[in-house]
């Protein structure tokens, strides 16, 4: 038995469209430990999502899983029949979308979807349920969780909601909880008290988390470790502070450039120039290239993701410290 | 000093939502209901110069786009003056930039259209000229000139986002309202745009209201940070004095909870509760309720600004 919570090997999900295929995770692995937060960083459309959504079998067509190993706890998720990946998701492995609005069911009452989610998976009765339920509530900091309970979804305010969706994710009490820009439409305030949640729960029960976002702020306060994506690729891996104080990669490099509060007030930012490549029929070779004030010939080559020392993974031919 | 380009007096905002019919019934059969008023922007005044950059920051329902549309003349105020150099009406000297860069430009018209339609009627380019005036303001908003006959969604959000900006300054204002002008970009572009907007305002002498919830991208731009809170200015200083001595406990908890770059494994220590309804603002000081230092005082009466340091000013009874 492995020790890590996850470890996804290689993984590609792609996108069979009419126009062509869409390579929108090609190759990724990395792993999470329990009680490990892992902060998954990149841009709209980097594949940080169908990342996401690929662990929990929940990619539709024309997207389609076409190779890696997904591990969790011991067992290939890829080989699970979809009877058995329905009894581990939302029981040992939850997920929490980035719209709350859009994942509340808004005719029916936060209990009747709360004993739904914990019934789906234990053999309790309504009643027991419903104290589950008003216990994962009162644990995200919803204050009197007994009345909240029979309301529905649109009488809270964006915040609460997001706060019942991660109670949710908590009920049946998860390995493995999947967080896709959860706080991305919130305020700084609001923010700050689901990260304070987000935290507690790491610390307290062991459970491993996944932060999928585009704001390198919110994991550097968050997140053990970071792999930043591009183009559907990871592009670097290591810790918070070796990433986020001495990035390998130039886009890393770059993102970090482009946050304000990281440059002199009034100093022009240092922006990367262009934007992102279609994944469609994306051409060979490193695909950031475009983008990279260090490529050279040799980036028409594809390169390999590499570990340099203190295990750190970079995908570049001239990283920027050797 | 010289005149303030904008000087807003007293501004105010309600919006009333009229009872409807059966409400008007159960008021005439005694029933204790009445119009819903929302305040949201209350008694609002400060003032913009010439080429400053002023942020206006708070949170979601805190009234910061309301007043910034008021600004922009999209909305009136219910009371209170905005004058423009002394004058009532700015024309078209103010022009302002949206949120959302896919619903602010009509998808069924060409860029040509979007940008040159205002500068042709208002008389300012003589349709002949149009073209040649279109280039050399794409050109100034980084897009290409030969993207005139295309459609909105032809574009990312990076470069819809400079179509909106060359569309506000295709009728030459002096004065630009932001609202969220970068919330909807990626990092990269973020800073694409943000560098955009330095640059604009280094070449045309651009004064600026940058409306926006990220502490950081105000930081990084303005001059000076105006803090709104449910309706209310609590707090406006020099941007360094807002950043390294703020006064308001608001702007405080505010500046605490902005996550940063630098720091990491952070103790997240929230404000407790939510930020009220403005349907129902609490008495006295908006804030009392989730504030740490509320005092019996607070509960019924509104603190006034006053000024705390030079060009300081702070809303709060605790330094009466």
């Amino acid at each position: 038995m492995s020790v890590n919570t996850l470890e996804v090997q290689d993984l590609r999900t792609h996108f069979f469209t009419r126009a062509g295929v869409v390579r929108a995770v090609d190759g990724v692995s990395f792993e999470v430990r329990p009680g490990e937060v892992l902060g998954l960083v990149g841009e709209s459309g980097c594949g940080k999502t169908v990342t996401g959504f690929s662990i929990l079998g929940l990619v539709d067509a024309p997207g389609r899983i076409v190779g890696g190993r997904i591990v969790f706890e011991g067992a290939d998720l890829l080989k699970l029949g979809d009877e058995e990946l329905r009894r581990i998701r939302g029981a040992r492995i939850a997920m929490v979308f980035q719209d709350p609005m859009m994942t509340l069911n808004p005719v029916l009452r936060i209990d009747t979807q709360m004993v739904e989610a914990v019934r789906a998976h234990r053999d309790i009765d309504r009643k027991q349920a419903l104290r589950v339920a008003r216990e994962a509530l009162e644990r995200v900091g919803i204050p009197s969780p007994d009345s909240r309970l029979r309301s529905y979804p649109h009488q809270f305010s964006g915040g609460m909601r997001q706060r019942v969706a991660i109670a949710i994710a908590l009920l049946n009490r998860p390995k493995l909880i999947i967080a896709d820009e959860p706080t991305t439409a919130l305020d700084v305030t609001i923010q700050a008290q689901i990260l304070y949640e987000a935290q507690k729960l790491c610390r307290e029960s062991g459970t491993a988390l996944i932060w999928i976002t585009h704001d390198l702020s919110v994991v550097a306060g968050l997140a053990d470790r970071i792999c930043v994506m591009y183009a559907g690729r990871i592009v670097e891996q290591g810790t918070v502070d070796e990433v986020l104080d001495a990035p390998l990669h130039p886009y890393t490099h770059g993102l970090i450039g482009s946050v304000p509060s990281r440059n002199r007030r009034g100093t022009p930012l240092a922006q990367i120039p262009g934007m992102m490549p279609a994944l469609l029929n994306l051409p060979p070779g490193c695909a950031f290239r475009a983008r990279c004030p260090r490529a050279a010939p040799a980036c028409m080559q594809e390169p390999k993701l590499e570990t340099k020392t203190n295990n750190r993974l970079v995908r570049c031919f001239y990283p920027m410290q050797a | 000093m010289s005149e303030p380009l904008i000087a807003l007096q007293s501004v105010s905002k309600r919006f009333v939502q009229p009872l409807d019919f059966a409400g008007k019934i159960a008021r005439a059969l005694g029933a204790d209901v009445s119009d819903e008023v929302v305040h949201a922007v209350e008694d609002v005044s400060f003032a913009v110069r010439e080429g400053e950059v002023v942020g206006l920051v708070g949170e979601s329902g805190c009234g910061k786009s309301t007043l910034g549309r008021m600004v922009a003349g999209i909305l009136e105020p219910s009371s209170g003056k905005i004058r423009y150099r002394g004058r009532d009406s700015a024309g078209l000297k103010v022009q302002m930039i949206f949120q959302d860069p896919f619903a602010s430009l009509n998808p069924r018209m060409r860029v040509r259209d979007i940008v040159g339609e205002a500068p042709v009627v208002h008389g300012l380019v003589k349709e002949k000229d149009l073209d040649a005036y279109l280039d050399g303001l794409l050109m100034r908003c980084g897009l290409d000139a030969s993207y005139k006959r295309r459609f909105p969604h032809q574009f990312s959000g990076g470069q819809r986002a400079r179509i909106g900006i060359a569309r506000a300054l295709a009728v030459k204002p002096e004065f630009l309202v932001c609202d969220e002008a970068v919330a909807a970009l990626d990092v990269s572009i973020q800073a694409q745009i943000l560098n955009l907007f330095m640059q604009l305002r280094r070449d045309l002498g651009l004064t600026y209201l940058f409306i926006s919830h990220d502490l950081g991208v105000v930081e990084h731009l303005s001059d000076r940070v105006v803090i709104m809170y449910l309706g209310r200015v609590v707090e406006s200083a020099l941007t360094e004095e807002i950043f390294n001595k703020a006064n308001h406990p608001y702007t405080q908890a505010l500046l605490k909870q902005v996550p940063r770059l630098d720091s990491r494994k952070t103790q997240f220590k929230p404000i407790v509760g939510e930020i009220p309804s403005p349907l129902s603002p609490p008495t006295g000081c908006h804030f009392h309720p989730r504030c740490p230092h509320a005092m019996p005082r607070c509960r019924e009466q509104a603190p006034p600004l006053k000024e705390v340091a030079s060009g300081h000013l702070s809303a709060c009874h605790l330094n009466a």
